[in-house]
């Protein structure tokens, strides 16, 4: 079996390390939000669930590692990949973004592959906001880039594009009595992904042909997260400093229901995790626990280091292309 | 090269003296959501960042929505970061501090707390 650590990873993984003891020394430094506001509220970027917002933003990288039971005559495979996503605001309320991902996948007592997965495109359009409510809804679009990947890792020769609806609501407006509540906040997207091709084939190891069709899948999600800064600036400052005053525990809900052609019943993962939002960057982890059996065999998890670029640099790719921020 | 893109990237992160970010509320006197003995004379904000004192603002409210405050703000010469007004005499109850603070690369941040003091 090939070590992970081939030549095309192994200067990424350690330059990754090196960077992320670098960023780290960071905390105990300076502390700040950034993007992501709605009137008082600061909504961090989650790792799994795409949040509501249009900003300057770059994860790189994120890492992610589960494995996924056999099926058939597919045996258990680990999957695990670095991905790099980037989004820029061309206007204030209007903005793209693009992801790439490097994936491993090593079957049980198979030859383990590596390679990249499709690029994806996405758009996304801010549509309203309230800042008494801290609420946000936008509308957007994803577009994975089929036969843009290698085959050898599992990336599709056919497009998926998935419009969606993003929201966001914090829960600052609760009344005095549940004030411990109003760190709480909830994000969510729901949407459904259209093949480009209703179905695909290919031969097997056989020589025979085999049809897999591609349905039409309905992808929901939501996070649900409590702000230990907004807990000490807006209820009650319980004294917590640097760095545990940036925190903010997570748990992410991430689903997939196939709606035709016989895809079978929904998968999805439980993500529980924590996030540190600092001046500059945020670190996250998680671990993503499958719903069940379909979903994964084990417990895998979800690592992400990223980039405010609004306050990093403000004046240059941190701004929108049009309009003032 | 990857590997020292990045290490790049961290360096410049860390070293940049340029990049400002917004300015948070990081602990107030009187402190957010506490009791306090006695009225107090000033409430004080400390954020994240250095603020603009011009463009922030700090208005202080009583349980009827009166403001109570003096309308003097102003920031410590020797700490930039610190924004702070002056109160009329205050009676016992609750109280509600409104904040908008401007950091000094124009990003804005508002947030409201209250305290209250015991009679």
């Amino acid at each position: 079996m090939r070590s992970w650590l081939n030549a095309p990873c192994r200067r990424l993984w350690f330059g990754w390390l090196g960077f992320a003891s670098v960023v780290l020394a960071t905390v105990f430094c300076d502390a700040a939000s950034a993007h992501g506001f709605v009137g008082k509220r600061f909504f961090p970027a989650t790792l799994a669930v795409d949040d509501p917002f249009v900003a300057d933003e770059l994860s790189l990288p994120t890492y992610d590692r589960r494995t996924m039971p056999g099926h058939g005559d597919e045996p258990q495979t680990t999957e695990s990949g670095l991905s790099i996503d980037y989004t820029k605001r061309i206007t204030p309320n209007f903005g793209l973004g693009l992801g790439a991902s490097y994936r491993r996948v090593a079957p049980q007592d198979g030859d383990t592959e590596h390679g990249f997965d499709n690029l994806a495109l996405s758009a996304k359009y801010q549509l309203w906001t309230s800042d008494v409510h801290e609420a946000i809804v936008s509308v957007g679009a994803d577009w994975d880039i089929g036969a843009t990947g290698a085959r050898r890792v599992g990336a599709e020769r056919f497009s998926t594009i998935t419009p969606g609806v993003f929201f966001g609501k914090g829960f600052g407006d609760l009344p005095d009595q549940a004030r411990y509540l109003r760190p709480l906040a909830l994000t969510g997207a729901i949407g459904v992904g259209f093949p480009t091709r209703s179905s695909t084939s290919s031969i097997n190891d056989d020589g025979e042909e085999v049809i897999e069709r591609n349905p039409h899948t309905l992808e929901w999600s939501f996070a649900l997260e409590y702000s230990i800064p907004y807990l000490q600036a807006q209820v009650r400052d319980l004294g917590w400093r640097e760095p545990f005053n940036r925190l903010i525990p997570v748990v992410e809900f991430v689903m997939e229901t196939p709606l035709d052609r016989g895809g079978g019943g929904t998968t999805g993962t439980i993500n529980p995790g924590i996030l540190w939002a600092g001046r500059y960057v945020q670190l996250g982890i998680e671990a993503v626990i499958p719903v069940n059996q379909r979903s994964g065999s084990r417990t895998g998890i979800l690592a992400q280091l990223h980039f405010y670029l609004d306050d990093l640099f403000p004046q240059t790719i941190g701004k929108p292309l049009f309009g003032h921020p | 090269m990857t590997a020292r893109a990045i290490c790049v990237l961290a360096t410049a992160l860390v070293a940049s003296p340029a990049a400002l970010a917004h300015a948070f509320l990081d602990h107030a006197s009187p402190a957010v959501g506490s009791q306090v003995r006695g009225a107090p004379t000033t409430v004080t904000l400390w954020f994240t960042e250095e603020i603009e004192p011009t463009f922030s603002s700090v208005k202080v409210l009583d349980a009827h929505g009166q403001e109570v405050d003096r309308g003097d703000k102003g920031t410590d010469r020797s700490d930039p970061t610190a924004l702070r007004v002056g109160l009329k005499p205050l009676g016992p109850g609750a109280y509600r501090v409104e904040w908008r603070a401007v950091s000094v690369d124009t990003h804005v941040t508002t947030g409201d707390f209250t305290f209250t003091v015991q009679p």
